[in-house]
């Protein structure tokens, strides 16, 4: 399995995807500049989180235009998986990846703690080594992460099992107002996953948990 | 030739930033707001071209990048000098 985790102007937990991926999965792992077309090399595509281009317009708006974003739609259209962390969820709704749009906290704040989430689908290559109600802990670090979309859009997210996690109701739900208390999605084909939390920052003995690892290691089951 | 784009949230969705205002502006002794709601200008200056390819270009420019059609709509006005 060979990945890539793609820098924007501005991405800021790119090495921290890298470190995951190569020290402890010990897998293959290069950085591609976002300047670059070419992803013929690779089998999954890691956008990190960050603030691409400042944030400015919206989160994500910007970084949707840049050149490695055309192919990075053809390589999720031929089956390429794709797995965008916090600010790489925002470029991937920007990019029409994923459905739906991710807006300001409904309180205004940023966010940095650590939530529980509740996996809600083991149907796809991200979470095919969970079981549906596990509970996974791991921090969220963001301004944006309101999870919008219309009632039918949810509806067909919910028929298609598209819902990857939940915040966990115990904890009062949605910690940012998204609806359904949704923190990660996959696209119809489940190929593309997009969560605001960072299971990056999760995922060695020495943080606060490991659960995060968990995403990683059901990609490697994949290869 | 200049335009102004007002893009606002669609009705429907929470503006919480508009909602901490009216709430802040009640709370210091203003009262009869109903609602508030923010959004953004974007001002956009053109060079010499007419009046009709500005309305395109910056139509284009609000369905491409200026707004997000999931989440906020636009309109605009354009201004001669």
């Amino acid at each position: 399995m060979r990945f890539g985790v793609i820098v924007f102007p501005g991405s800021n937990c790119d090495h921290d995807a890298y470190h995951v991926v190569k020290h402890i999965l010990n897998c293959s792992v290069n950085f591609i500049w976002h300047k670059e077309t070419n992803l013929d090399f690779y089998d999954c595509l890691i956008i990190p989180g960050g603030f691409s281009y400042g944030d400015y317009l919206r989160a994500g708006a910007i970084a949707k235009f840049s050149p490695i974003m055309k192919s990075v739609v053809e390589f999720a259209n031929k089956g390429g998986l794709v797995f965008g962390i916090c600010n790489g969820f925002q470029v991937l709704v920007e990019s029409e990846l994923l459905p739906g749009a991710l807006i300001t906290n409904n309180k205004v704040k940023f966010l940095s703690r650590e939530v529980t989430l509740k996996v809600s689908s083991n149907s796809s290559p991200f979470t095919k080594e969970l079981n549906i109600g596990d509970l996974l802990k791991m921090p969220i670090a963001h301004k944006q992460g309101n999870y919008q979309i219309s009632d039918i859009g949810l509806k067909q997210l919910q028929d298609n099992n598209q819902i990857a996690f939940t915040y966990h109701q115990k904890e009062g739900g949605s910690p940012n107002g998204s609806v359904g208390d949704i923190a990660g999605i996959f696209n119809e084909k489940k190929n593309v996953l997009g969560m605001m939390p960072h299971p990056e920052r999760a995922a060695e003995d020495i943080l606060a948990s490991q659960d995060g690892l968990k995403i990683f290691q059901s990609l490697l089951s994949v290869a | 030739m200049k335009a102004n784009v007002y893009i606002n949230y669609k009705d429907g969705i929470l503006d919480p930033q508009g909602a901490t205002v009216n709430h802040a502006l009640t709370s210091m002794g203003y009262e009869g707001f109903d609602e508030i709601r923010i959004g953004k200008l974007i001002e956009i200056k053109f060079g010499n071209i007419s009046k009709q390819k500005a309305e395109e270009l910056t139509d284009k420019a609000c369905r491409k990048m200026l707004a997000n059609p999931n989440t906020e709509s636009y309109r605009f006005d354009i201004l001669e000098d």
